[in-house]
């Protein structure tokens, strides 16, 4: 059997589930289709085995959160926390994602064809990020490994308190964080801007990797400066 | 947490499903809020000099066993006021031909526990202590007609599970709101607000942004001007939706720590905290949904 559809009018989000965490990795189905998923918490969540996942419709919090190895896509929006600390493999949502999407990444890929809300990769540890369109508030706060990649505009206090991770962001960033700081594009950033654009889909090959701006650490927040005065 | 719902229907045939669209989307949002539900629907405006009152006896000593047409007949008969009263159970909707103050002072005066819910002349409001769907069956949610409607699932978290302290909330006459969040300055709008002869009737929060923004109406702001005040005094965490009888306006806290969703077709506008709320709505499949941004005003228009 290639493909199984759980349709979520008829069957439970538990049994969805249970089947992706034990059977699916067995089984020799390739692909799960999710049906009239109407906004369920925690569809695809935990996904341990490479199996691809389709959602027809919107998601609800945490949709493919904690992932490894698996491919989840949503054909339509994600609510809060999509792709929230997953590990490995890749998340793709289609619509426009809520606040909270890809925070704490690991690792993998998560792809916003639309906008993304507020905190968008907020304590990113390594996981990369494309965003088709905007990121609200917030996005990339304290985050420490990883990239993101923002073809549209960025809203305030993008990067604040950033460590390692290093944004890239096409449009206007209505402010910048604490610490954070545009810095000039090299030839390792193109390269990294190609990978992950191509990463993204045929839909992202539209962007010259040469138009994005390179955010990342100033690095002056990494030690305690006793002589600052609270002043920073 | 709670949940926020709120539609708008656009053509005047579906205002007779409003209450039949409406209740699968308030029952939706049982799990953000299992302890109280309301809501405040608005119908076909009262002539001019009529106004209507909802009133709740469910803090009385009779509860739903209310001799309502009694006091349809005090009003009458001490007031001289022509007064006609629906009934059903712990509510009913009392309409009056003249000013509601008078007869509002008169009701609480003699029964110093009805709770009067809203005053206006399209506003009728219930709200009561259940789930949900419990809300929803006492007061034949389902069958309410009118042209939008503003609704909230409780789950309190800063002040006790009352009926009075259940969302919406009203001030003045024809104005509501819902609140999903917690308010961290309400005592110091309460402050402000107090010397200036308006009166509160419990302590939670949400009543403080009711009436602080009806107030800013009833100065004469137009909706987008009270709701910006609003922006600037207001702190703490919200998704707020309020209704005036021909509009529905939201907003959300610069942080957006409080969630929303908005479906639009051309049949209706239908607000919800999570899109699960919205998922059985007719046409769904193909209405514009988006995320309202925060800090931003969303007025539409019955």
């Amino acid at each position: 059997m290639e493909s199984l559809t759980f349709d979520l009018a008829q069957q439970s989000l538990r049994d969805l589930n249970h089947y992706l965490h034990n059977e699916a990795k067995t089984a020799s189905v390739k692909k799960v289709v999710v049906t009239n998923p109407d906004g369920a918490h925690n569809i695809a969540v935990g996904l341990d085995c490479p199996v691809e996942v389709e959602v027809i419709g919107h998601a609800g919090y945490y949709a493919g959160g904690m992932n490894k190895t698996a491919t989840v896509t949503i054909n339509g929006s994600a609510g809060t926390g999509v792709a929230e600390n997953i590990m490995s493999g890749k998340v793709h949502v289609k619509g426009f994602a809520s606040n909270g999407a890809g925070a704490s990444a690991h690792g993998g890929l998560l792809v916003i064809d639309g906008d993304a809300g507020l905190r968008c990769g907020i304590s990113l540890k390594g996981g990369d990020i494309v965003v088709g369109g905007s990121v609200g508030s917030f996005s990339a706060f304290m985050a420490q490994a990883g990239r993101m990649v923002i073809c549209g505009d960025a809203g305030d206090a993008l990067g604040d308190s950033l460590y390692e991770a290093v944004l890239y962001v096409k449009g206007s960033i209505k402010s910048l964080g604490a610490d954070a700081q545009i810095e000039p594009l090299i030839d390792a950033d193109i390269k990294v801007l190609t990978e992950l654009l191509t990463a993204a889909g045929p839909a992202f090959a539209a962007h010259d990797p040469k138009s994005f701006k390179r955010v990342a650490s100033a690095r002056s927040l990494y030690h305690w400066n006793a002589d600052a005065n609270q002043e920073y | 947490m709670c949940g926020i719902v709120g539609l708008l229907v656009k053509k005047p045939a579906l205002r007779s499903q409003l209450g039949e669209l409406m209740v699968p989307m308030l029952i939706g949002m049982t799990e953000r809020g299992p302890d109280s539900a309301g809501l405040a629907v608005f119908t076909d405006s009262l002539a001019e000099s009529s106004r209507k009152i909802s009133v709740y006896s469910g803090l009385t000593a009779d509860g739903a066993d209310f001799n309502w047409q009694a006091l349809g007949h005090g009003i009458k008969t001490h007031l001289g006021v022509e007064a006609s009263v629906e009934a059903k159970g712990n509510h009913a909707v009392i309409t009056i031909k003249g000013a509601a103050e008078p007869v509002k002072h008169w009701i609480k005066e003699q029964h110093p526990k009805l709770h009067l819910l809203s005053t206006g002349r399209s506003i009728d409001l219930y709200k009561d202590i259940g789930t949900p769907a419990e809300v929803a069956e006492r007061y034949d949610f389902k069958n309410l007609k009118g042209s939008h409607l503003v609704g909230h699932t409780r789950m309190a978290t800063e002040s006790a599970v009352t009926p009075d302290r259940a969302h919406p909330f009203t001030a003045g006459e024809d104005f509501c709101l819902v609140h999903n969040g917690s308010l961290s300055n309400p005592n110091g709008i309460r402050r402000m607000l107090e010397p200036r002869g308006i009166t509160f009737e419990t302590d939670n929060d949400t009543e403080a942004a009711c009436r602080f923004l009806e107030w800013r109406l009833r100065e004469g702001d137009e909706l987008e001007v009270a709701l910006q005040k609003g922006f600037e005094e207001l702190d703490g965490f919200y998704t707020f939706l309020m209704g005036t009888p021909d509009r529905l306006a939201l907003i959300r806290d610069p942080f957006a720590c409080k969630p929303a969703v908005v479906a639009e077709t051309d049949d209706y506008v239908a607000i919800a905290s999570e899109f699960r709320s919205l998922a059985h709505l007719p046409g769904i499949n193909n209405a514009y949904v988006f995320e309202p941004a925060p800090e931003e005003m969303y007025v539409w228009k019955a």
